[in-house]
């Protein structure tokens, strides 16, 4: 086991079902205080890994570690002491709809300290200020665009400052200021909290950009991991057309089907 | 063939029933153990108590009134058939009393309240707000049903008074402005006919039985709920459904037990 490892999983496999089995034999370890890409395309199992470490999924085989710690979705009291430890950004921010941005980013303070609400206060702001929407504060989510809720999670998945920050796809759906600017809020309060941060996501250049190691995922296995550089210079054909974005490879574009000339009727 | 699948497939629908009246069950437990520690956190209660009590009083006053103007038409009728018409005051309160007031203001909370129940917690959970706040370690039957079920629980008994005591006047409306009954006669007959204890009490445990059976059915909908918006439609069509059958076969139940010795 790497001591050095906030987050470790030891030959992961998990299926929602026997037949639909979506992650094969994971191997990773994030180090402490790293920022850690794990990139690959849609439906390659990005988003189940991250909700496998937040313990809202059980592996199938394997065991995941967190400090140390057996990450236990049944031994929901270690589980809930471990998750204050850790804060994970929805895809779609999962703000609580029926309350003002103000106290959705006060709520996990509000839940689990007893600060005096003047202290609640400067906190819930300086965590907007840190995502540039403390005027904002006082709007309900639905008055919120995309971008904006989720800058708004990020405030307050960052509310407790958690060891690790998990991010499910920060990048997708932003217009190009917005995503320069969650790229880099990312490295700078990765580095600034000593934390460590794991983002899930396609996009090639900002993770690139921001990540200290990277890992590379295609249909529910790890294809290649390194650092950026070495994940750039990767021979294999998976990483390299994944990173290249090409339509032809090893992953083919089309979902299995019978040939189109079949489903067309037009075969003899 | 397909009669040799009959049976195993019975059995496979069997287990699931069984199965999911075992979650249902241990839903409920860990529903009820929630709300004894919701207790500390009364502004979570309060709050609901607000959105499903007061937002339901409307709907529960005009249909209470309604009720009473119906139940003293059809009561002189009858009674008026036996030479009773001084009765009347105490068949509109013993009616609303034991009966109506309990049952029809369950119906109406699980078509007011229940489906928006469900709806509410079916949509929190396709948003993953559920998700989110378990990832926060925070138990949303903690934070977000328990004092829905301490709400519901509360409201229920004081919305079926409510309903009671609007039937009652609506009936001094029409038997004793309209018809021209003696005031007197109606408000003194009631006064010794209805009994606090067996009839005001009982009236009251029942309302107290609809509005767990109500409320938990709701909150279980939502939470079971699948996450898309047919699945949450689906399931506020199962809140009304279960609730209705429930209330009605309940009432049935409470009602031989409570009242089937007179004296």
């Amino acid at each position: 086991m790497n001591k050095d490892a906030l987050v470790q999983l030891d030959h992961v496999t998990f299926g929602y079902d026997r037949r639909r089995v979506v992650l094969h034999d994971i191997a990773m370890a994030f180090p402490r205080g790293k920022v850690i890409a794990i990139m690959g395309g849609s439906g390659c199992g990005k988003t189940t890994l991250l909700r496998l470490i937040g313990g809202m999924l059980t592996p199938t085989k394997g065991r995941i570690m967190f400090d140390g710690e057996h990450v236990n979705p049944r031994d929901r009291e270690a589980l809930f002491r471990l998750r204050r430890r850790v804060g994970l950004l929805f895809q779609f921010g999962a703000l609580f709809t029926d309350l003002t941005v103000f106290d959705n980013v006060a709520f996990p303070l509000r839940e689990h300290t007893e600060l005096p609400p003047l202290m609640v206060r400067d906190l819930v702001l300086m965590k907007l200020n840190a995502v540039g929407l403390r005027g904002v504060a006082q709007l309900k989510p639905a008055d919120l665009s995309g971008g904006m809720a989720r800058r708004v999670a990020l405030a307050r998945a960052m509310a407790l400052d958690p060891e690790l920050i998990m991010y499910d796809e920060p990048f997708a759906g932003l217009d190009p200021i917005s995503l320069g600017v969650a790229a880099n809020l990312i490295r700078e309060l990765n580095d600034a909290t000593g934390g460590t941060s794991l983002v899930v996501s396609h996009d090639v250049r900002e993770c690139f950009k921001i990540s200290d190691y990277v890992y590379v995922m295609s249909a529910g296995r790890v294809v290649g991991h390194g650092t950026p550089a070495e994940v750039e210079a990767s021979e294999d054909p998976e990483v390299r057309q994944f990173i290249r974005g090409e339509p032809d490879g090893p992953v083919k574009f089309h979902y299995p089907a019978k040939p189109f000339v079949q489903d067309l009727g037009l075969s003899a | 063939m397909k009669q040799l699948d009959l049976l195993p497939r019975l059995g496979i629908r069997a287990l699931d029933v069984l199965r999911g009246m075992g979650h249902a069950t241990f839903f409920v437990i860990d529903l009820m153990r929630n709300s004894l520690s919701a207790i500390t956190r009364p502004f979570l209660t309060i709050a609901q108590i607000h959105a499903i009590g007061n937002r339901s009083l409307v709907i529960i006053l005009a249909s209470g009134l309604a009720v009473g103007f119906v139940l003293a038409l059809q009561g002189y009728y009858t009674l008026s058939r036996y030479g009773a018409t001084a009765s009347l005051g105490l068949v509109v309160a013993l009616s609303l009393v034991r009966e109506l007031g309990p049952v029809v203001t369950a119906l109406l909370f699980a078509g007011r309240a229940g489906t928006s129940l469900t709806a509410e917690i079916g949509l929190m959970k396709a948003g993953e707000q559920l998700a989110a706040m378990e990832m926060m370690a925070v138990d949303p039957k903690a934070r977000v049903l328990a004092p829905r079920l301490l709400a519901g629980i509360i409201s229920m008994p004081l919305l079926a008074a409510m309903f009671s005591a609007v039937g009652i006047l609506g009936g001094y409306v029409v038997g004793v402005l309209m018809i021209g009954i003696d005031p007197g006669a109606f408000w003194s007959q009631m006064q010794n006919g209805v009994d606090a204890f067996d009839d005001i009490g009982n009236g009251i445990v029942k309302s107290f039985v609809f509005g767990v059976a109500c409320t938990v059915v709701a909150l279980y909908q939502g939470f079971e709920a699948t996450a898309t918006p047919e699945g949450v439609a689906e399931a506020t069509t199962r809140t009304v459904v279960i609730s209705s059958l429930l209330v009605l076969s309940l009432d049935f139940v409470l009602t031989a037990l409570m009242f089937s010795a007179p004296g």
